[in-house]
């Protein structure tokens, strides 16, 4: 099994029928993958969906359906459609359950950093800022290390995304819980020892009992 | 009733250097044939408020790369790398504004309001230049509202009053630009007789449209 599955299939234990999630592009959008078609779990996409369907099979693509990367998808049974007002109204409203995000770094006080990497790559922050502050529980789902980089860090290096504290860090190697004494070591990854997180996070960690490998299925 | 009027006549209304509010989110829901004329007439130093600079060769992206932007207001640049180079470059000014922010400031410019009170953006860069106000002990950020001297906008139905109907995700900013454009140009993709769209589902009322533009079939 790969990182970016296991951190999607943690990921997807978190979530209850009947929450309205909002996953992020990329990693985070992996996570339905891992759920049953009657989880009865809503997707929402902030473009304008609830009732996020997976992608249409080729030739039935409708254009004015897509994602919030503007990839096709399909609606399911139930679906609402949205203007940019009423979908941020959810959204920073806390009308949304979850969201997952990926993340560039997280720092000791729960503090996301994950739209900008000054003089590099100013993608903007789209929905992020909004989905942050706003939503009832923020999951970052990334790989814990970036090219051998620490992404856990004592504290932001890169521009924050909000400075609100999120809910929870999944990682391929930890699930990470961030509370006002500081990152508590809540689960371990897969064949993952203590002394491995504690070499590839940065930031200090919080070991309140011995930490149980993570369960995926 | 209006007279539908063709893309370049659309096209020609707007002079160089005006503020114009664009519908869409990566394309989907933006004015196509109205954005194609723009380029075709060579407009030149305009600023664009709208979520996103879709890709090159798409939507608002055709605008960006014939260097027909001056200034940008948006909340995501990320996947046209043409409008970070020319950011990059000084010959396009970008304020980046959060998505959910965005909507609410041209929201709050259409419907009359003197600004948007939000979480979002505290403590980050967004915060940058902005006032902080203070209700029942909680902070938040004073966000402007957003007029532009036009606002175009894409439609799914209009009838000959201007009366507008939308499909799923094209929906998106479309809503409320037209209430923030002095001049309103609405571009739908098909035309029927009045009486046909139900009350129930206008969604933009006609009053609100200066200009309809000829169906796209």
């Amino acid at each position: 099994m790969d990182a970016k599955e296991v951190i999607a299939r943690r990921v997807a234990k978190e979530m209850k029928p009947g929450m309205l999630v909002n996953l992020g592009i990329g990693l985070p959008s992996l996570v339905a993958n891992y759920l049953p078609h009657d989880s009865g779990i809503f997707f929402q996409a902030e473009n304008g969906v609830i009732g996020l369907g997976p992608r249409p099979p080729e030739g039935m693509e409708d254009p004015d359906l897509t994602d919030a990367g503007g990839g096709f998808v399909m609606a399911m049974p139930g679906a609402a459609s949205l203007d940019s007002a009423m979908s941020f109204g959810l959204i920073r409203g806390g009308h949304l359950d979850m969201t997952v995000l990926g993340g560039l770094e997280v720092d000791e006080e729960g503090r996301l950093a994950n739209w900008m990497v000054p003089g590099k790559m100013v993608p903007g922050m789209g929905g992020a800022m909004d989905l942050v502050s706003g939503a009832r529980r923020v999951v970052v789902a990334m790989v814990h290390a970036a090219k051998g980089e620490p992404k856990i860090v004592p504290r932001c290096s890169l521009p924050l995304t909000s400075i609100r504290r999120v809910s929870l860090i999944v990682t391929e190697m930890a699930v990470i819980e961030p509370t006002e004494a500081g990152l508590v070591l809540r689960e371990r990854g897969p064949d993952c020892s203590v002394d491995a997180i504690l070499r590839a996070t940065a930031a200090r960690l919080i070991l309140e009992a011995e930490p149980p490998e993570m369960r995926l299925n | 009733m209006k007279a539908a009027i063709s893309a370049d006549k659309a096209a020609a209304l707007i002079p160089d250097g005006a503020s114009v509010l664009i519908g869409g989110f990566m394309g989907v829901g933006s004015p196509h044939r109205v954005i194609e004329a723009l380029v075709k007439r060579g407009a030149k130093s305009l600023t664009v408020i709208a979520n996103d600079t879709a890709m090159p060769g798409r939507g608002i992206g055709k605008l960006v790369s014939v260097g027909a932007i001056r200034r940008l207001i948006a909340s995501h640049i990320g996947l046209n790398p043409e409008t970070q180079k020319r950011m990059i470059a000084g010959e396009i000014e970008v304020e980046l504004s959060p998505q959910g922010t965005l909507i609410e400031r041209i929201r709050a410019g259409g419907v009359g309001l003197g600004g948007v009170l939000t979480a979002t953006g505290l403590g980050t860069l967004v915060e940058k230049d902005k006032a902080v106000v203070e209700v029942d002990g909680k902070p938040f950020l004073l966000e402007k509202p957003i007029r532009a001297d036009f606002a175009l906008i894409a439609a799914s139905k209009a009838d000959y009053y201007g009366n507008l109907e939308y499909s799923l995700t094209a929906q998106n900013f479309n809503l409320y630009s037209a209430l923030a454009g002095d001049v309103v140009i609405a571009e739908p993709h098909t035309i029927v007789p009045v009486g046909v769209i139900p009350p129930d589902t206008v969604r933009t009322p006609g009053v609100l449209v200066t200009h309809l533009v000829e169906r796209a079939f």
